[in-house]
Formats: C-alpha cells, sequence, structure tokens
C-alpha cells in the first residue's frame, strides 16, 4: 500500500482564506460578521455620545414620577396621581383590549365574508368582492379618520336626549345612546351582590369567578357527553341526541346564578352634561376597533377563501359520496385541511392588527402609543427610553401572538407518519 | 484585487463613523452656511402662526421668526416654517430640525432642565381658560363637573386640567386631541362641552368661527402660561442672539422706535441707548457675532414688538387680545427689556 502524504493537503497559507474555495466562504463570513459588529457598535456609540453631548443621560427613573395627566379610559383603575409606568400598563391594557377583540371581531368578519365570497348567489359575491377590494385598498389611517368623521358629525351630542322633544332618541327599548362622544350602553347590576377579592385597588367579584366557574364545568360537562355520545356510535352505529342535555348544561346554572345574585341591567341616564350609570364605550375605542375589524377582516377573508379553495373539490365530492350532508361536509372534511393553508398568513394579520392599532393616536384613543409613547414622552422629552421601552413592549406582544398562534398551528398542520 | 475591496470598505466605515462623530453644531455658523432659518411653529393658529392660501405664514409667534432672520441672514424672508404639534416641538428643537421654536410653547423648570431647552424670554404672558357654547348656560368653570373637555395632549394644559379638577374634586372627561384644527373640529361638532388651552389659542381659535358671539371664554385662569421661544440647550452665543433679538423688538417699543422712524432715528437720535440698539454707536452686533445693524433689521422686519402685537392679535385684530400683562412695564405691564448697555 502506498500511503499520499502532503499531496492532498498542501500546507495552509494566509493566501488560501481568499483564493481557496474551501476557506473562502468561512472568510466572507467572518468580514461580513465583523462589519455588521462594528455598524451596531458604531451607531450605539454615536447615539450615546450625541445623547452625553445634549446632556441626556438614559435612565428609566421617569417612570417612577407622578403622570399627571388623566387617561379617557381604563380597564384598571389610575388617576392623575399615579405614575408613569401604572400610565403605560394603562397603555398596554388599552392596547391589548382593542387588538385581542379586533382579532376576534376580524376572523369572524374574515371567514363570514371569505365563505360567502365562494357562495353560488351572484349578487351576495359581488357585494363581498367590492367589499374585500374596498377596504384592503385603502389605507387603514383614511378608514379610522372616515369612520371618526362618521361617528362626530353624524351622531348627536348627549345634549340632544335631553328635554321633553329630545332631538334624539335612544334606540332598543331606550337602552342604547349612541353619542358624538361614546355609545352609553346599560351596565350590569346585582340586587345581592357577594364580596369582592381585594388587589390592590383593583378587587374581583366572587359573582364573576362563579359565572367562570359555572361555564367551564358546563364546558367539560358537554367534552364529556360528547365523548360518551361518541363510544355509544362506536358501538351501536347511532348517536344520541345530546344537543338539548348540553343547551341545559349551559343554559340552567347560569340561569340560577342570574337569579341567585339578582343580575340585571342599569340603563344609562342623562345626567349634568353626560350619561351616567351605565358604560360609555369612547367614540376612539369603538372607531378604532371598528376600522381594524373591517380593514384586518378584508385581509382574512382573502385567506380564508385562498384556504377553502385549496381544499381539492375531491374531498367534497367523496364526502358527499359517503353520504355526508354539506355542514358536516364543511366541518369535518373541508375546514380541518383548510385550517392548515389558513393558520400561518392569520397569524401575521393578527401581529398586523396588533401593530396596527398604534394608529390609535389618531383618533386619541389613549393606548401604549398615545400614554408612554405620547404624553408621556411629551412631559419627560425622554424619547431614546420610550421608544426603546416601546419596541420592546411591541416586540414581545407579538412574540407572545405569535407563539401561541405557532401552537394552535401545529396542532391543526397535517400529521406526517 | 480582491483584498483592497475589503480593505477599502473597512476603511469608509471607519472614516464615515469619526465624521459623524465630528458633526456637534454651531447654530449660527450652521444657519449661515444653509442661509435659511429653520424656525419651529404651530401647526395652525390663526393669529400666532399659520399659513395663508398661498403659503406664505403669519403670526405673532412668525414675526420673531422673521426677526430672527432679519437679525442673522439680512432676509426675513429667508425662514423655512416646520409646523409642529404639541407632541413633536421639542423633540424637532433636539433633534436639530429646527433652529429655533417660536411656537406659544410654555416655560416650566421641567423642560428648562430636563429637557435641556433654553428659553430665551417671554413674548406672551398667558394663563389657561376654558371656552364653552354659551347656549351650554355656563358661566364658571367650577360648573364643568362631569363635562367631556377636549385636551391637546403633551401639552402643558394637560396637567393644569387634571390638577384643576383634583384640586376643585370635581370629575371630567378627557377627549385627547393632537393638534388646534383637531379641537377646533370635535368642539365645534359637540363632542365635548368645553376646549381648553391657554386663553390666547382660546381667543384665537373663536376668531376663526363661523359664530364667534355664541361662544364664552369663561372668567377662571387657571394657571401662569409664559409663552416664549426656545433654543437648544448648551449653545450659549446662539441663545444670546435670540434673547436679545426678542429683548431688542420689546426695547424698541420702550423707546417709541418703529418701523416708520426707525431709519430717521438711527441717524438723528440722540439717545444712547437708542444709538446702542441701533448700532450708530457701540458695535454690539459683534459681541454675538452679528454685525452693528442686527437689531435695526430685526425691528424693520415686522416692527417693534407693540407693533407686531397691534397687528397680529392686537384688539383692532379679529383675535382681539387687550395688551394687559403684556403691556410695557411703563405702562403697567410685564414686557421688560434688559438694558442695551
Amino acid at each position: 500500500m502506498v500511503t499520499y502524504t502532503g499531496a492532498d493537503n498542501p500546507p495552509f497559507r494566509l493566501s488560501m482564506l481568499i483564493y481557496d474555495r474551501r476557506y473562502r466562504s468561512l472568510t466572507l463570513q467572518a468580514i461580513v460578521f465583523i462589519l455588521v459588529m462594528l455598524m451596531a457598535s458604531w451607531l450605539i456609540n454615536n447615539t450615546l455620545q450625541n445623547l452625553s453631548a445634549m446632556g441626556k443621560t438614559f435612565s428609566f427613573d421617569f417612570l417612577f414620577r407622578r403622570a399627571g395627566y388623566d387617561i379617557p379610559q381604563q380597564l384598571i383603575p389610575y388617576n392623575s396621581d399615579d405614575t408613569h409606568l401604572r400610565a403605560a400598563i394603562i397603555g398596554v391594557l388599552n392596547t391589548l383590549l382593542v387588538s385581542i377583540t379586533g382579532c376576534i371581531s376580524a376572523t369572524v368578519v374574515g371567514v363570514l365574508v371569505g365563505v360567502l365570497r365562494l357562495s353560488s348567489n351572484w349578487l351576495i359575491a359581488r357585494l363581498m368582492t367590492i367589499y374585500v377590494e374596498v377596504f384592503r385598498n385603502i389605507p387603514l389611517l383614511l378608514w379610522i379618520l372616515v369612520i371618526l368623521a362618521v361617528f362626530t358629525e353624524v351622531m348627536p351630542a348627549p345634549n340632544a336626549y335631553r328635554g321633553e322633544n329630545p332631538a334624539a332618541t335612544m334606540i332598543l327599548f331606550d337602552t342604547i345612546a349612541p353619542t358624538n362622544r361614546y355609545t352609553a350602553v346599560p351596565s350590569l347590576g346585582m340586587t345581592n351582590p357577594p364580596a369582592t377579592i381585594s388587589l390592590g385597588r383593583e378587587g374581583i367579584s366572587w359573582a364573576f369567578i362563579a359565572f367562570v366557574v359555572v361555564i367551564a364545568a358546563a364546558w367539560f360537562g358537554n367534552r364529556q357527553l360528547r365523548r360518551w355520545a361518541k363510544n355509544v356510535q362506536d358501538q351501536t352505529g347511532k348517536r344520541p341526541t345530546t344537543w338539548w342535555i348540553s343547551l341545559a348544561m349551559f343554559v340552567l346554572p347560569v340561569l340560577f346564578l342570574i337569579w341567585y345574585f339578582g343580575l340585571h341591567l342599569i340603563p344609562p341616564v342623562l345626567r349634568g352634561f353626560n350619561f351616567a350609570d351605565g358604560t360609555n364605550l369612547d367614540n376612539a375605542f369603538v372607531v378604532l376597533w371598528l376600522a381594524l375589524t373591517l380593514y384586518t377582516g378584508a385581509f382574512i377573508a382573502e385567506i380564508v377563501r385562498g384556504g377553502v379553495l385549496a381544499v381539492s373539490r375531491g374531498q367534497t365530492e367523496a364526502a358527499f359520496a359517503l353520504g355526508l350532508r354539506p355542514r358536516r361536509t364543511m366541518s369535518l372534511v373541508v375546514l380541518p385541511q383548510a385550517l392548515r393553508v389558513i393558520v400561518p398568513p392569520l397569524i401575521s394579520q393578527y401581529l398586523n392588527l396588533t401593530k396596527n392599532s398604534s394608529l390609535a393616536i389618531a383618533v386619541g384613543y389613549m393606548d401604549l402609543r398615545g400614554t408612554l409613547g405620547g404624553t408621556t414622552l411629551n412631559q419627560t422629552g425622554r424619547e431614546m427610553e420610550c421608544m426603546v421601552l416601546m419596541m420592546g413592549i411591541y416586540l414581545l406582544l407579538c412574540l407572545i401572538i405569535s407563539a401561541g398562534m405557532n401552537i394552535f398551528n401545529s396542532r391543526v398542520k397535517l400529521r406526517e407518519r | 484585487m480582491k483584498k483592497s475591496v475589503f480593505f477599502g470598505s473597512v476603511t469608509a466605515v471607519a472614516l464615515a463613523a469619526s465624521g459623524a462623530l465630528a458633526a456637534e453644531g454651531d447654530t449660527l455658523k450652521e444657519v449661515k452656511a444653509r442661509d435659511v432659518l429653520n424656525c419651529g411653529v404651530n401647526t395652525g393658529l390663526i393669529g400666532f402662526a399659520a399659513p395663508d392660501a398661498n403659503g406664505n405664514w403669519s403670526g405673532f409667534d412668525v414675526a420673531f421668526c422673521k426677526a430672527m432672520a432679519a437679525a442673522v441672514l439680512g432676509d426675513a424672508t429667508k425662514v423655512k416654517y416646520v409646523p409642529t404639534t404639541g407632541q413633536t416641538r421639542f423633540t424637532a428643537l433636539s433633534s436639530g430640525e429646527v433652529d429655533l421654536l417660536a411656537r406659544n410653547s410654555t416655560w416650566t423648570f421641567q423642560r428648562d432642565t430636563d429637557l435641556k431647552l433654553d428659553f430665551i424670554g417671554v413674548n406672551y404672558f398667558d394663563g389657561q381658560g376654558f371656552m364653552v357654547r354659551k347656549d351650554l348656560g355656563v358661566s364658571s368653570a367650577k360648573e364643568l363637573n362631569g363635562a367631556t373637555i377636549c385636551i391637546q395632549t403633551g401639552t402643558t394644559t394637560e396637567l393644569n386640567l387634571a390638577d384643576f379638577f383634583k384640586a376643585n374634586g370635581m370629575d371630567y372627561q378627557p377627549v385627547n386631541i393632537d393638534s388646534n384644527a383637531e379641537g377646533e373640529q370635535q368642539y365645534m361638532a359637540g363632542a365635548c362641552d368645553a376646549y381648553t388651552t391657554d386663553a390666547s389659542g382660546l381667543a384665537a381659535t373663536r376668531a376663526s368661527f363661523a359664530d364667534p358671539e355664541n361662544h364664552i371664554i369663561l372668567p377662571e385662569i387657571i394657571s401662569k402660561e409664559p409663552l416664549g421661544p426656545a433654543v437648544r440647550h448648551g449653545d450659549n452665543n446662539w441663545g444670546d442672539i435670540a434673547r436679545w433679538t426678542l429683548y431688542a423688538l420689546i426695547a424698541a417699543e420702550e423707546y417709541g422706535v418703529t418701523s416708520a422712524n426707525i431709519d430717521e432715528l438711527a441717524k438723528s437720535s440722540q439717545n444712547p441707548e437708542v444709538q446702542r440698539l441701533l448700532g450708530t454707536t457701540d458695535d454690539m452686533g459683534k459681541m454675538i457675532g452679528l454685525d452693528a445693524e442686527w437689531a435695526k433689521r430685526a425691528i424693520k422686519a415686522g416692527g417693534n414688538y407693540g407693533e407686531i402685537f397691534a397687528a397680529t392679535i392686537g384688539e383692532q385684530t379679529p383675535i382681539g387680545l387687550a395688551r394687559g400683562l403684556n403691556a410695557q412695564w411703563t405702562q403697567g405691564g410685564l414686557m421688560y427689556a434688559m438694558p442695551f448697555r
């Protein structure tokens, strides 16, 4: 046997880093990495130098100072004596509220429109097409401003509800009053209110916990019931009728709780300048929510349409051939397959909606952008800190949404053996 | 060959880095080199700063921009007006987007210290008030319990409003708006019961209504709002130029120097202080990096303080503000120019 030594492995020379193909790619990557790092360190260094040249320091102390301003809509108690930090938390909660409600309603709108656009009814399908094209192709900010203008100019002022012959009357049996500031809706009251668990300045009513527990129990019960029905079907071939048991499980305990606590609606009443007693849904919130819903809904509709169309026609025909009815075909055959196509782009739409909610400032809705990135930034002059903090919070929010939706996606995606 | 490309790009990055670090400004030099003054103004407040149909800006704050441009560049028209909102104004100034902020901004401790601004003086002594419709039947701000109030976010008025209602044990519902135009629209549509901002701003806003007689400004003034132009902290010479331009306008009124008689007085005035002001004797302009006639040009641009006041917001204008606190100290007001000496 002959062993070759050295012929295949010439001694390493420095020029091989550039001229030898085996090393060249590594060299290039190392150089690009160093350049990127240089760039980043220059940016950070430049920022710090410029800040210190202006005599500004980088500190988050301002978060613990008195905020001094009021916020129209608050989910947890807040007043002007609280800190900027609490104001920022109020902002985050407002962002979350409009994002979550927006995602839910946009999904409902999107699924409905997406399916209806495939309808065989020419008129409905065309109307849905018009809706999708109109909302998809005009910037969201314009929609927000248009809807705000409609709410401000068209709705009556609270004053219009006053007097013997008011210019405006409340709708739905005198319970809801739309105005150009807010929509006054009834609030819930209890004649036998139970105690509340106090959590600092916020409290959770036992009644709320009772309702949550009862509904959760009904949901689990319903699952067991369906499992039992499936077993019976597997053994005997006949599925027992269960819908009335499910219905009773959900309705009866809730009715009992409503009677027990004496739950009732308190209608809004015009008192002084504004409606009181009920809940006033701020127009800023309603406008933003509506605009986000309609805008994102148009995109989701297209995703849903694409998803349904992606399921081969043969699947539906096969299901029909087995004797499945259209509703069952949709829920058992088409939708589970369509979801695999729908969910990944849907995640992007949820993220878009969450980020787009920062346009709230256009209507004066005090979300994170309005509190931390708006008034706090302006009153304290801490542009850098506020921006860094705000970007971090939005990043975190979107990563959480993305992670949650990806878990859902892995549950619906195609299982391969 | 390839080697040189790599090293070339590394060198380029290093050069760019060092170049950017060296850019630490001398505002006067920058303005002169640019030959135009970037002046931050309101996005539109009739009387103070508003563009007309042809895009020409005019108003009380705009007049100061013009006086500065005349003093520094020798031409009152060499101004680029940068509209700023309550939220963007200080960032625009500290980031260097504008050289000077002439935008009814209140001089406060925190802005002067923590925000690193230098207020160079007060050109209008103001206070926060409320405007309501006459048919609302309210005659005092103390009757506004439970009212919805339009407020521009990011302003001192927002903080005063919160404090006023808290101190009086009253509730209110804020409607946050971004600019005066938006506030006007919301108020006119009845989306808020009252609109609050500085009393001068209220008068200016009311003047632009079709039916000013149906709106009243409530008697309570709930704060002190000394409004004045501001510059960046740290460039003391630029601050001095701005400060003494303002004093030149105020002093000119005190000494009876007007845009009409200024040329004649420059030649014939026997008053030593007027002579120094107009650069006839003692070249004071040199001390701040300008020529001898800087103050003369500034006064000529739009007249002295009193002339500017009368032409833009005074009682003969639709805004109709009385001199009040803003009269000369010799007339019982607070306008007081430091001596030109």
